[in-house]
């Protein structure tokens, strides 16, 4: 019984074959390969939605510019090659293998709006505020809900727990753009509680990028709107996986045993039925985590929040292709690399699901 | 509850011997259980008084749809002496920015709202069920192949995605906006569906199916569909409310021809037209969002009721 496995991994040395599939089930090979292709998979989907579209945004360009600028043709179609980083010129798949070489190069055009601007420099612009502002909420809210979900599992039945449901349920429902909307109405303007109108932008006029008290508190003042929104319609999710999730964790042996053993019921929430609880919870953060980036399209223009959400807004409404092509595939790109950290983060927490569903 | 072990029991003698199951399509399960959710149905309502009212919020909002139209003037009467104003006899809900009428504006909301919805809720329920239960039957590289895209499709933003596809694709008739909400939301349902095939998969009558090889159409509609039609119905409604959102947010940031009535329409002229800034619109903004609210949370309601009406075994938990 013993010998058998031993002989087959010998064999499996010189079965390419086999090899291959060996690297396959390597979980981190696994996720690695999938989140490359999801990223190839989404910029020649942009290729050819641009490209192959009756009316396409290239050709647009190209018709507008000898149309109503006089250009000659090939100074047209020399100007949307630089634009669009396509060449129209060429036959499809040239420009498909060009424009695939420019992405590698972090080439991704120029804003149709504003020539000259490259599409990566105004990314990196307005990025790091969305994954600030995301962050932070995202942050709160799991912390908030693990909190208040153990609280509700511990406290089952009582009068709080059901507050607490209720509570998330309604939060949990509310979809985040309505939820700013109504934040604006009825903060901002029935009560007046907060200067809705000082709290746009990322910060206040003057302020500069520093590190200092005064920058952090500014950025915070600013943020604070969106954050809170993330925070509070990501709670109730999170208190609801977390009830659900501790009430399991309650009832394994080694609590039963941990409290046979007398130990102090703070160390065996914490160490034995917290630690453990939270687990599930992760494979849920990867998926919140583009939801909530995604999110940030529809809560930064409320609250005129200048992060790539509002970007990739203006963007879309002014149909500025380079640029809203651009941000989708950073969006999706960043969506893609979170989820790949998240996954290795879980698969050291819980050894369990590093090899794929095999006993043996 | 008689009827349904009945029923348990129906299944079970049809997948007993081979020769029962040739005919297992004639009464297969699903229809001798047609019978009995009508009677299930209303037994349950009474029982069930949040459910209940669930379909009765439903119930009018279908109305809405379809004889609102027929009931209200066409014509918005721009009156500039009644901007903003407060609900009155005239005016159930009060009027806009430029003094028409909101409470006319909500009922005729409503059908676009509700056809946009339930069109592409059926179409991405349609493409999510063939595609999900064939890959879970053949299974091999065209399992793999459609998880792989299915996986792929769910990882890029939805939001972001519904937004950038609306910008190559003029959006001017219903059956495309509901094209392009279905073409980004069917992978989660796709998902579902090849979970619960898998598992029906293994159940005797379908097993019995292939023994007499019958092919994988017949065992695909004959065998397994009918069997999912309850699960089918729940994952329908859950996908009219994701596309009920997916068409508010498109008319929210402009991305729809802004014509006709609609109450992501009314959502996006309070935003532009600066009504949320004022302090006397409140009800022109809540109208519509409340509107929202309400038919998506009886929406939701109704797919917790039809889940404990089809599965008695969480009924008697």
């Amino acid at each position: 019984m013993v010998a058998i496995p031993q002989e087959r991994s010998a064999l499996a040395r010189f079965n390419g074959r086999d090899v291959l599939g060996r690297l396959w089930s390597h979980f981190l090979l696994r996720r690695i390969a999938k989140a490359l292709f999801t990223v190839f998979f989404v910029s020649t989907l942009i290729f050819f939605l641009v490209r192959l579209l009756p009316g396409s945004p290239v050709e647009v360009l190209i018709a507008q510019l000898t149309g109503e600028y006089g250009y000659s043709y090939e100074m047209a179609a020399n100007q949307a090659r630089s634009l669009f980083a396509i060449d129209p010129n060429q036959p499809l798949f040239l420009q498909y293998i060009d424009y695939l070489r420019n992405l590698m190069r972090g080439d991704l055009g120029q804003s149709l709006l504003s020539p000259g601007v490259p599409v990566t420099a105004i990314i990196l612009k307005y990025l790091p505020w969305t994954l600030f502002s995301v962050g932070l909420g995202l942050l709160l809210a799991f912390a908030g809900g693990v909190v208040l979900g153990m609280v509700m599992a511990y406290r089952r039945n009582s009068a709080l727990d059901h507050l607490l449901s209720i509570a998330a349920s309604l939060f949990y429902s509310v979809p985040s753009y309505l939820f700013g909307i109504m934040v604006i109405v009825f903060f901002g303007i029935r009560m007046g509680l907060l200067p809705i109108a000082d709290m746009r932008g990322t910060l206040s006029s003057g302020q500069q990028v520093e590190l200092s008290v005064a920058f952090i508190k500014d950025a915070l003042f600013h943020a604070a709107l969106p954050i809170v929104t993330y925070a509070l319609t990501g709670l109730g999710a999170w208190m609801l996986l977390m009830k659900s999730s501790t009430i399991a964790a309650l009832e394994e042996d080694f609590v039963t045993a941990a409290r046979a053993r007398g130990l102090p019921e703070r160390r065996i929430a914490i160490l034995y039925v917290g630690r453990n609880a939270i687990l599930p919870l992760f494979t849920q953060l990867t998926i919140s985590i583009g939801f909530i980036v995604g999110g940030s399209f529809l809560v930064e223009p409320i609250f005129q929040y200048q992060g790539i959400g509002y970007t990739l807004f203006k963007a879309i409404q002014s149909r500025d292709y380079p640029l809203l092509q651009g941000i989708f595939l950073m969006i999706t790109i960043s969506v893609v690399v979170t989820n790949l950290i998240a996954d290795l983060l879980y698969s050291r927490l819980d050894p369990r699901i590093r090899r794929p569903g095999r006993s043996d | 509850m008689a009827q349904t072990t009945a029923t348990r029991g129906g299944e079970r003698r049809e997948a007993e011997g081979g020769s029962t199951v040739a005919s297992a399509s004639h009464r297969s399960p699903a229809a001798s259980r047609g019978v009995g959710w009508g009677q299930v149905f209303v037994r349950f309502l009474r029982h069930d008084k949040i459910g209940a009212a669930a379909f009765v919020v439903f119930g009018f909002f279908v109305f809405l749809a379809l004889f609102g139209p027929l009931l209200t003037s066409t014509d918005k009467v721009t009156d500039l002496s009644q901007l903003y104003s407060q609900p009155s006899r005239d005016h159930i809900l009060g009027t806009d920015y430029a003094g028409h009428d909101i409470f006319t504006q909500i009922v005729r909301g409503t059908r676009s709202v509700m056809v946009v919805g339930a069109l592409a809720a059926a179409m991405s329920t349609v493409l999510a069920v063939t595609l999900g239960a064939l890959s879970a039957l053949v299974g091999g590289p065209l399992d793999s192949g459609v998880l792989l895209i299915t996986d792929v499709v769910l990882t890029i933003p939805y939001i972001v995605f519904l937004g950038v596809l609306a910008t190559f694709v003029k959006l001017d008739s219903p059956i495309l906006l509901a094209l392009i909400i279905a073409a980004v939301s069917w992978p989660t349902l796709l998902r579902a569906v090849r979970a619960q095939v898998l598992s029906l998969k293994e159940r005797e009558y379908v097993e019995a199916a292939r023994v007499l090889d019958l092919g994988t159409a017949h065992i695909l509609f004959r065998e397994v569909l009918p069997n999912m039609t309850s699960y089918i119905v729940i994952n329908f409604v859950i996908a009219m409310t994701g596309a009920i959102y997916g068409q508010i947010i498109l008319y929210f940031f402009g991305l729809v021809p802004l014509s006709g009535d609609n109450w992501g329409l009314m959502i996006q002229f309070a935003f532009t037209k600066g009504a949320i800034y004022f302090t006397n619109s409140l009800w022109y903004i809540m109208s519509p969002i409340v509107a929202i609210c309400l038919l998506q949370l009886s929406l939701v309601l109704i797919s917790r009721s039809l889940e404990e009406i089809f599965n008695p075994r969480l009924r008697e938990g």
